[in-house]
């Protein structure tokens, strides 16, 4: 059985060759022109004038084109038609792209767009989440609001209440390999399209739009993508339809990739926002009722701000089981990047806020707050019939409790809590500080309909096999698994399954591989495709021995039937003579979810997916500089399809979440620019950030669901994780008070903000 | 423009591109050789890193930000040239798959060649050899086991064929102006003064491949030889402009320790490799690492005008933003500074600890005599528009008992020496607040408790 082996990635021989190809790299016929934008250069304005002369005359420029150039102006948007693919009329951000140029290098297209003279009457910019609120500038009416039990009642009636209110910052992607696309004229008006995206069918579906042309006059396609995070699920579109408008225009290829700072500047990000929460708690820290406020900096456009701010809402309870509950969630437009897809889809902002209210609860009542924590957790599986989500879905699978206890053991938490206590009364200028955050999300799109995927699996008369999904690969090892799936279903090695790219023109209708469900649903999907051609293989060969089909195996690459052993290879080219088809789709739709968003009640996902990080960091009291010294991880996928890439997961996707709340630091100018435009001033993570101690474990027990192979999805789930970070550093700055001032620190927690709060526990602000 | 060097073994004349034609962009777009990828374009991500040779060793360097002509008379090889000449592959590469060390595979070349150019030095703080590669995918852990994993393993044989092939191979005359003293360099530039003089052009790369200037005439320093020595002589330590911060950190390592310690943190094994520390001062920013360290050891500056040396103190080259006492076509020769300083203590604050620019560097350097202040350097970087000395922090600990008290007063005297400014990498409130404080660190740390957040193990 292939599935469940630790293979490296599929790709990794060539990637450390460098021979691994992405699509900059393609080689494109000599006459491929190169795109670049013109960008705005103020935040919110009218465009008054555009004198684009010192542009068309700019060495190596072929085309130029503004909004007057495109009546018929094509939109980006993968939501509300509201992003024209350049600016008409007004702008609405610091880089929105106001003017295209084509010429015959990157550089020189970069060097022409420099050149032109864009004029602006500015109009106030809507910059933060108050200046919007203020102006009531938002998507949707007004706010979004669900509510279960009495909150306000049950806040009331408490012993003590806790409030409070902070910022938590957005997030940068920072996909190694910038957005990139190219388009290439076929015969008859087609189009080929290569884009780096997680979302094929999305910039099928925007190229054929722009174009007039039915999505079958379209070929998109992704062998791979250098990195995605959710930064690639829409914001790729823009670049795919320029190169399409282009190359319709003048009949040649047409590439573009935004250089870094472009790209920081263009793209959207993770949402910011600010949390107010307001919770009533007993003298154990129990969580009696709580109010959440999520206020949401959307953004210019509405892109996919709607369902990012729903799965925050959707993870308000966490492990918590919150009998009275209300949250409140604005959709903020605003005049800055929109904000998209990023790595948990609003799933982490919405868990930090509760574990900061764990966080918070704990220290008001002076107690260990991973006691708290587990005080208010869910009941344990199946123990407590009827325990419902804040969205009234029943909490079947909770397995917090066996989970957190094992991490506790293995991580040595209460003994560690005790030495570093001690540590700390001895270090007057360092503190050291512990946090251990259990994490449960939801899996499945809430978008329903989007949990579908398709497959397609060819068996050739050599018996090789080739496998193409829906799902796109941006590293995090969907096609190996994928391909040890399938391998799994005919009983051969995975190097016998060749991995293909995906493409529009093998499997239509794909959904984004987004939301942590490439394996589950994809795996699904060619699973079913293999087992259909198994099926026949069995027919054919248990019909040759008069045998029940059930009783041919297929195992070791060969076939077993009625006492014999015959090579694969040697059945597939027997079915072949016989007239057998070798080549099925698979199609697979996730049962049991219904979800009705505007009343916030269903069953939105399949399953949840568990983990819990416990993380010791030391600060700096002078300065605010700190480090993570160790983190101990116990994480659910179920049973794994492949336990080292599903490490790999876990351990890449802690670093960013750490990342996200310490040093990733976006910040914008009074005029709405941003100044964290490039890796010299935005900090992901280097080599040195990571743990010191870095000990991950996988949970190992089947999903009780029936997903493939009894996993669990691991994209975005072990994200979160890095939240324990976030609070080890709380427990840190608290150490340098007298217990009587919560930390109350803002994420990002840079340097500054950790001296922030130092002062504020020490009473000096 | 003719510029001649070994790619992966095999001599190349490249004639006829700008002379700021990047290595990164002839390699893609004219070589084919796409293994090097483009990341940030600017240094900071790795995904280009290149290994170059020449006489002094092998180095890694970043492609996007490195000109053909400082390439003339080297050996450069790529990704493609980490495997061997029958498509085997380098133990880091083997490892980098065993270990599962790529995931989406951007950053993998850029890890592959500075592991094996890490591998091919011997060097084994894997840690800094890859802090200037940037990878989002896998958290580093695996990279991290991999390079464990390969350190043992033999160097393959064609990986020391470049510092033969090398040795033998004549490049000839480069069509960009090289020169190959500081004669010629002197001569040259009091003719052509405003010209872009390029060191290491960890800088003026940007200014290419970000502001997309066009720069001419141009001459690149990196054949200058005379300008690259470190000599200890009388106490001191004098070190030439073209010194690369590489170098540096390894002349400074036993002497000036804390110093070194910064050097490790300033920016990247690649940038270092190619930066200097003529660069570092000539350019005059205000948050360059190099000069708040030298001004609080007491350095010397030398500069060169056709014929004429003059020096003066570092820090009075310093005249306001960006402006610096340099008359046109006079260069920075060198620096001179102190062998020893057991008291100074270099802290460089960023929001991230490798490969960042500084929110504030500090810089002490205090002398005690029979517990009396005899003697105070304090130096600062950004927290004014030049690298500046804190007097009337100094004022305030001069002839005083080196007291706790002392210290605090020089803290609150700080307040008076600088008004930073905001930005992006900090408030400035932050940057006062910090530099005060670490006059207190310093106290603190020379009194043997721990100050550094670097130096707690779990």
């Amino acid at each position: 059985m292939s599935a469940g082996l630790s293979l490296p990635h599929d790709a990794a021989p060539l990637q450390v060759k460098g021979e691994a190809r992405y699509i900059d790299d393609l080689p494109f016929p000599a006459n491929a022109l190169h795109l670049a934008f013109g960008l705005s250069t103020v935040a919110h304005g009218e465009i008054t004038g555009i004198d684009l002369s010192a542009v068309r005359a700019a060495p190596g420029v072929v085309m130029v084109l503004s909004a007057e150039d495109l009546p018929d102006m094509p939109d980006c948007s993968p939501s509300a038609h509201d992003e024209p693919l350049l600016a008409v009329g007004k702008v609405h951000y610091v880089g929105q792209p106001v003017f295209l140029v084509v010429a015959e290098s990157h550089l020189a297209a970069r060097k022409a767009a420099k050149l032109g003279k864009v004029s602006f009457k500015e109009l106030p910019a809507l910059l933060t989440v108050d200046d919007a609120l203020a102006a009531n500038s938002r998507f949707e009416q007004g706010p979004v609001t669900w509510t279960k039990g009495d909150a306000a009642g049950a806040i009331a009636n408490a012993a003590q209440v806790i409030e409070g209110s902070f910022e938590v910052g957005g997030q940068e992607h920072f996909y190694l390999e910038g957005q990139v696309a190219a388009a290439v004229p076929l015969e008859g008006g087609d189009f080929h399209v290569m884009s780096s995206t997680q979302h094929p069918t999305e910039v099928q579906h925007k190229v054929a739009h722009a174009l007039h042309l039915p999505m079958s006059a379209v070929r998109v396609e992704v062998r791979r993508m250098g990195g995605g995070f959710g930064g690639k699920e829409s914001q790729g579109n823009a670049l795919a339809i320029a190169c399409a408008v282009a190359a319709r225009a003048l009949g040649r290829p047409c590439r573009m990739r935004y250089d870094r700072d472009d790209d920081m500047v263009i793209t959207g990000k993770r949402h910011d926002l600010r949390i107010g929460y307001r919770a009533g708690i007993d003298a154990e820290g129990r969580v009696l009722g709580i109010e959440f406020l999520h206020l949401f900096r959307c953004g210019w456009s509405q892109d996919l701000s709607l369902p990012v701010a729903d799965r925050a809402m959707l993870h308000a309870d966490n492990c918590y089981d919150l009998p009275h509950i209300r949250i409140e969630s604005h959709r903020l437009k605003t005049n800055t990047q929109s904000a998209t897809a990023y790595r948990g889809f609003g799933g982490p902002q919405g868990i930090v806020g509760i574990e900061r209210v764990m966080d918070h609860a704990a220290f008001a009542v002076g107690r260990d707050p991973s006691a708290v924590r587990k005080l208010n957790f869910y009941a344990p599986m199946d123990a407590k019939a009827g325990q419902t989500t804040p969205y009234h879905m029943p909490v079947e699978d909770f397995i917090g409790h066996e989970l957190v206890a094992d991490l506790e053991r293995t991580s040595g938490y209460a003994a560690r809590k005790t030495e570093i206590a001690a540590w700390n009364a001895g270090s007057p200028i360092l503190k050291r500080g512990l946090s251990l955050v259990p994490v449960k999300f939801g899996i499945s799109f809430t978008l329903t309909w989007l949990n579908q995927a398709g497959a397609l699996v060819h068996v050739y008369q050599d018996g090789s096999i080739a496998l193409n999904h829906g799902g796109t690969e941006m590293g995090q090892g969907l096609f190996q698994k994928i391909a040890q799936v399938t391998a799994g279903v005919f009983g051969v090695d995975t190097g016998v399954v060749k991995i293909t790219a995906t493409d529009t023109a093998k499997v239509p209708n794909t959904s984004a591989t987004a939301a942590s469900s490439g394996a589950d649903l994809n795996g699904m999907a060619a699973r079913i495709a293999a087992e259909t051609i198994k099926g026949r293989l069995a027919d054919f060969i248990a019909e040759k021995h008069q045998v029940k089909p059930e009783t041919v195996k297929f195992v070791d690459g060969t076939v077993r039937v009625a006492g014999e052993v015959y090579a694969w290879e040697k059945v597939v080219a027997w079915a072949y003579q016989a007239r057998i088809s070798l080549s099925s789709t698979g199609y697979y739709a996730t049962p049991k979810i219904t979800w009705d968003r505007v009343k916030g009640q269903g069953r939105p996902f399949f399953y949840f997916a568990y983990g819990a990080a416990v993380t010791e960091v030391v600060i700096d009291r002078l300065t605010g500089e700190n480090r993570i010294l160790r983190v101990d991880i116990l994480h659910d996928t179920g049973t794994s399809l492949n336990p080292a890439l599903d490490i790999g997961q876990v351990e890449g996707a802690y670093v960013q979440g750490a990342g996200w709340l310490t040093t990733e630091e976006l910040v914008w100018d009074g005029k709405g620019k941003l100044t964290t435009h490039a890796p010299s001033t935005y900090k992901i993570p280097a080599s040195s950030d990571r743990p010191r101690v870095f000990n991950v474990a996988l949970w190992g027990k089947p999903n009780r669901e029936d997903s493939v192979g009894k996993s669990k999805a691991v994209g975005e789930p072990p994200f979160n994780l890095g939240i324990s970070a976030f609070l080890a550093l709380s427990d840190a700055v608290a150490a340098c008070g007298d217990g009587s001032v919560y930390p109350a620190l803002d994420a990002p927690a840079t340097a500054e903000r950790v001296l922030m709060a130092v002062r504020r526990v020490e009473g000096r602000v | 423009m003719t510029v001649a060097f070994l790619l992966n073994g095999t001599p190349v004349r490249v004639e006829g591109e700008a002379p700021t034609r990047t290595l990164l962009d002839w390699l893609r777009a004219n070589q084919g050789l796409t293994g090097t990828k483009e990341g940030c374009n600017e240094g900071d991500c790795g995904a280009c890193t290149v290994m170059v040779t020449d006489a002094e060793g092998s180095r890694s360097l970043n492609a996007c930000i490195l000109f053909l002509p400082q390439l003339h008379g080297k050996a450069v090889r790529t990704v493609e040239g980490i495997s061997g000449p029958k498509g085997q592959m380098h133990p880091v590469q083997e490892a980098m798959v065993a270990h599962h060390g790529s995931q989406c595979g951007f950053c993998t070349p850029g890890f592959v060649v500075s592991m094996a150019v890490a591998h091919l030095n011997g060097a084994v703080d894997h840690d800094d050899q890859i802090a200037g590669n940037l990878c989002r995918c896998t958290g580093y852990a695996p990279i991290i086991r991999a390079a464990e994993a390969a350190k043992d393993a033999a160097i393959p044989a064609w990986m020391t064929e470049d510092r033969t092939a090398v040795a033998g191979f004549t490049a000839g005359e480069a069509g960009a102006f090289r020169p190959a003293d500081s004669d010629a360099l002197a001569d040259w530039y009091v003719k052509n003064p405003d010209a872009v003089l390029v060191a290491g052009a960890t800088d003026v790369g940007l200014w290419v491949t970000k502001q997309l200037r066009d720069l001419k005439p141009v001459a690149f320093l990196n054949g200058v030889k005379d300008l690259q020595g470190i000599e200890a002589r009388g106490g001191q330590l004098h070190v030439g402009a073209c010194v690369t911060i590489t170098d540096l950190r390894d002349a400074v390592a036993d002497r000036l320790p804390s110093f070194a310690e910064m050097l490790r943190r300033y920016a990247s094994t690649q940038v270092r490799n190619a930066a200097t520390i003529g660069g570092n001062i000539a350019n005059g920013s205000p948050i360059g690492d190099g000069p708040p360290a030298l001004i609080a050891l007491g350095a010397t500056l030398h500069l060169r005008r056709g014929d004429e040396m003059r020096s003066m103190a570092l820090e009075d080259f310093f005249i306001e933003y960006r402006k610096q006492d340099r008359k046109p076509g006079e260069f920075v020769a060198g620096i001179s500074f102190p062998e020893h300083a057991p008291e100074l203590r270099c802290y460089k604050i960023s929001k991230r600890f490798d490969q960042d620019i500084s929110a504030v560097c500090g810089c002490l350097n205090v002398t005690v005599e029979s517990g009396r202040v005899t003697g105070a350097r304090i130096a600062f970087g950004g927290m004014a528009g030049t690298p500046k000395r804190a007097a009337l922090a100094e004022a305030a600990l001069v002839g005083k008992p080196w007291t706790e008290a002392t210290v605090e007063a020089a803290a609150l005297a700080m307040s008076g020496d600088f008004t930073p400014m905001s930005d992006m990498r900090a408030s400035a409130g932050y940057r006062m607040q910090v530099a005060q404080n670490l006059m207190r660190r310093y106290f603190h740390d020379l009194n043997g408790v721990g100050v550094s957040v670097l130096e707690v193990t779990p």
